[in-house]
């Protein structure tokens, strides 16, 4: 990025997939998928002490329409799962997900007949965060990971990157 | 009391009677399938049994009637209880009681759906915790933990003819109120998914409602979807491992929970804790009550717009959080108490933080009564919304705050003292109405009085052992395990077979942050619970929702969800 300050027009230069993901990084729409326990820690994140306005992602969005990051709070049962899929896939592209605390993730320590056994079984997950629930700091970490996936991000049409996707996954 | 109950159940149904027995303080008749419904109508409108707690199935594949049903009635005018129990064959039915309680609807339901018990004559047994297109009865005991099913689909809760119903209803309604005939056509009304994700319900839960212009004519209520198998997980463990399960119930007072499993469990083991951590428990379960109805009420006025108030009450229940992360170490889940004792004593200096944090409870609570108690919207949008009377609560199954914001003063920690309560100077505060405001201002007042008995507690915190002195219980201390022969089999013991509880049933409860929290226990004598059943506060209260905003706007559904609080932990378990 170049910025020329002397000059009497005040220009800046820069690739436009570094501007564009510049603002994409800064201003993360959050969709909170809260379920259970970790929620709860969402709203702590959320709340003023710990304040996630500080990493630009205090907009929080119920609605998939309108945001770009999914938060998957809590754990998802088989009756939730095909809710899950839907939502995510009402986002519009670019999106990131991220799996919170130990259910999102894993399952947790419910292994048994009404618990999928991880978010990733049925939609994309980009960063796991690790407690049962985790702490707003443990969340903030997160948060900052996909701000560097997101600085990386391509500027291609969703259908291309989608195809890069699947074909990364095998 | 409740010895002679039973006496003159005895003498008024004799031989229909078919058993009676007494087991840590509760007491049990048994009866045939058929009696049922007259003893438990009798029980109701001549004993004062106004409210049927829970409805408990167990399942006993060896017997021939294999399934059996428990009712818990409770009598708040007579301050007893009492337990009904019917066993049943795998395909025979058992009468509903949802002619005599409400609440029995949906326990009906969860007893169906877990064990396959059908009953005859109830309105909708439908599954409710696990999905529809789940096959089998989960907690039979020859269902294996881990088959899960996959569900493709949600549910369609209206049927066309449920639709056309509502049609008519509506059309009814409005000649009523306003004397004009106007045909409203099902094609009118809207139906409206509140949930399973929306930012208003708090958690996993789906309201599904048939809207004319922004009324609510009818709605159904949908749960399960945070359906954790706790029951199932249960009984895969030992007594002492559930203890981190019953965390993640309701998770915003673990603490209440942990206190009121051990609680139970050492009723099952008759074991009385130490006087000091007794004090401990009290402390720190009114500390979790302050909590939950912290995030009750803000969460509750942040629906209805009153943002600034759950930035003031945030950080009220983040400063607590502070010393209970300094105490167990971990926020929310806190895995505290253990049976006979509690993991840790208290750290250095936590007497005078706590003080310290009920000062700034008193300010938060004040600077938020400022902004509401005279707040026009607030008023608005609470007051004389979605009304229930005593009467209707009890035969609801209403526990806690919302049952007191009726205007009854009952509260488990006055009516049934454990924990030494009856040593506590406090009030109970009521409501008068019945409605989202009183259940509002009722959380409110209860956590000044928890307050004050957190500082009464205070005060009464003597030094002393932690744990009660029973090596069959208590694990031995580290040295110990490593310096003798006898310390490390004991651990061993403890660890690989668990507490050995003895056979039989029992009922531990207590007064949970919403209303009434009890653990039915059945054990085998073995290290595993045989079946551990729940009584969570929010599911009666959650299967009056569709009643409480019948007619309402859908502002007063969303006012009213946060204030009953609903926490999906709990509500499915």
């Amino acid at each position: 990025m170049g910025v020329d300050l002397d000059s009497p027009s005040n220009f800046m230069t820069t690739r436009l997939r570094q501007a564009v993901n510049w603002g994409r990084k800064y201003s993360l729409w959050p969709l909170p998928f809260g379920t259970a326990c970790c929620a709860i820690e969402f709203m702590s994140a959320a709340a003023s002490y710990h304040d996630i306005s500080r990493y630009g992602a205090e907009l929080v969005r119920f609605s998939p329409r309108q945001s770009d990051l999914m938060i998957i709070a809590g754990t998802i049962s088989y009756k939730q799962a095909s809710i899950l899929k839907t939502i995510y896939s009402q986002m519009a592209e670019p999106k990131w997900v991220i799996a919170m605390g130990a259910c999102a993730s894993t399952g947790g320590f419910y292994n048994n007949y009404g618990t999928l056994q991880g978010a990733d079984k049925v939609v994309p997950v980009d960063v796991y965060v690790a407690g049962c629930p985790p702490t707003p700091e443990n969340l903030f970490f997160a948060l900052t990971q996909i701000q560097e996936k997101v600085e990386k991000e391509g500027l291609e049409p969703s259908k291309v990157r989608h195809a890069a996707r699947t074909q990364a996954q095998g | 009391m409740s010895q002679k109950l039973v006496e003159r159940l005895q003498q008024e149904f004799g031989s229909e009677i078919l058993a009676t027995s007494s087991q840590h303080g509760d007491e049990t008749i048994s009866v045939a399938p058929e009696n049922l419904a007259k003893v438990v109508a009798h029980l109701r409108d001549r004993e004062g049994c106004e409210q049927l707690s829970d409805v408990v199935g167990v399942d006993y594949p060896e017997r021939s009637r294999r399934l059996e049903v428990n009712y818990l009635l409770r009598s708040w005018s007579n301050k007893n209880r009492v337990r009904v129990k019917v066993e049943v064959p795998v395909d025979e039915p058992v009468p509903s009681l949802t002619g005599l309680y409400k609440s029995a609807n949906w326990h009906e339901r969860e007893v169906y759906d877990l064990f396959g018990v059908s009953f005859s004559g109830h309105p909708d047994l439908r599954r409710i915790l696990t999905h529809h297109e789940f096959e089998g009865h989960p907690l039979r005991k020859d269902y294996e933990i881990e088959q899960g099913q996959e569900c493709s689909r949600p549910e369609n809760l209206f049927s066309d003819e449920d639709i056309s119903r509502a049609a008519q209803r509506a059309s009814d309604l409005v000649a009523d109120l306003s004397g004009v005939e106007d045909e409203i056509h099902p094609s009118d009304l809207l139906t409206v998914n509140l949930g399973p994700s929306h930012p208003a319900t708090h958690g996993a839960l789906r309201v599904e409602c048939l809207l004319d212009g922004e009324t609510i004519i009818e709605s159904r209520a949908e749960i399960g979807y945070l359906h954790r198998c706790f029951e199932k997980e249960a009984e895969d463990h030992t007594w002492a491992e559930v203890m981190p399960y019953t965390d993640r119930l309701n998770y915003c007072s673990a603490m209440l929970n942990n206190c009121i499993y051990a609680g139970a469990v050492e009723k099952m083991l008759a074991v009385e804790v130490t006087p000091r951590t007794r004090v401990i428990r009290v402390i720190v379960s009114e500390l979790a009550r302050i909590i939950d109805h912290l995030v009750c009420v803000c969460a509750n006025l942040v629906d209805v717009g009153a943002l600034t108030n759950y930035w003031y009450l945030y950080n009220i229940r983040e400063s607590i959080y502070e010393c209970l992360e300094a105490l167990c170490g971990s926020r929310l889940t806190s895995n505290y108490a253990r049976i006979g004792g509690m993991s840790h004593d208290l750290y250095e200096g936590f007497e005078d933080e706590i003080r310290v944090k009920m000062d700034q409870l008193k300010q938060g609570h004040d600077d938020v009564m400022k902004l509401i108690a005279r707040n026009r919207i607030f008023l608005d949008r609470t007051v004389d919304v979605c009304v229930i009377n005593t009467e209707e609560a009890l035969s609801w199954g209403y526990t806690g705050p919302c049952l007191r914001a009726t205007g009854l003063a009952v509260d488990l920690r006055k009516d049934a003292p454990y924990l030494g309560y009856e040593e506590y100077d406090f009030d109970i505060p009521t409501g008068v109405n019945g409605d989202t405001h009183d259940r509002i201002m009722v959380r409110m007042s209860e956590m000044i009085q928890s307050r004050s008995i957190v500082l009464q507690a205070l005060e009464k915190l003597t030094e002393g052992p932690l744990w009660i002195d029973n090596p069959a219980i208590v694990m031995p201390p580290k040295q110990n395990v490593y310096g003798s022969i006898e310390g490390v089999m004991n651990q061993f013991k403890l660890v690989s077979e668990g507490i050995q509880v003895p056979a039989g049933e029992g009922y531990g409860f207590g007064e949970g942050a919403n209303g009434e929290l009890g653990f039915f226990c059945v054990s085998d004598g073995g290290g595993r619970p045989y079946r551990v059943k729940v009584r969570p506060p929010c599911f009666p209260i959650f299967s009056s929702f569709a009643r409480l905003i019948q007619g309402r706007m859908i502002p007063d559904a969303i006012a009213t969800l946060g204030s009953i609080n609903i926490i999906a932990g709990e509500l499915d378990r």
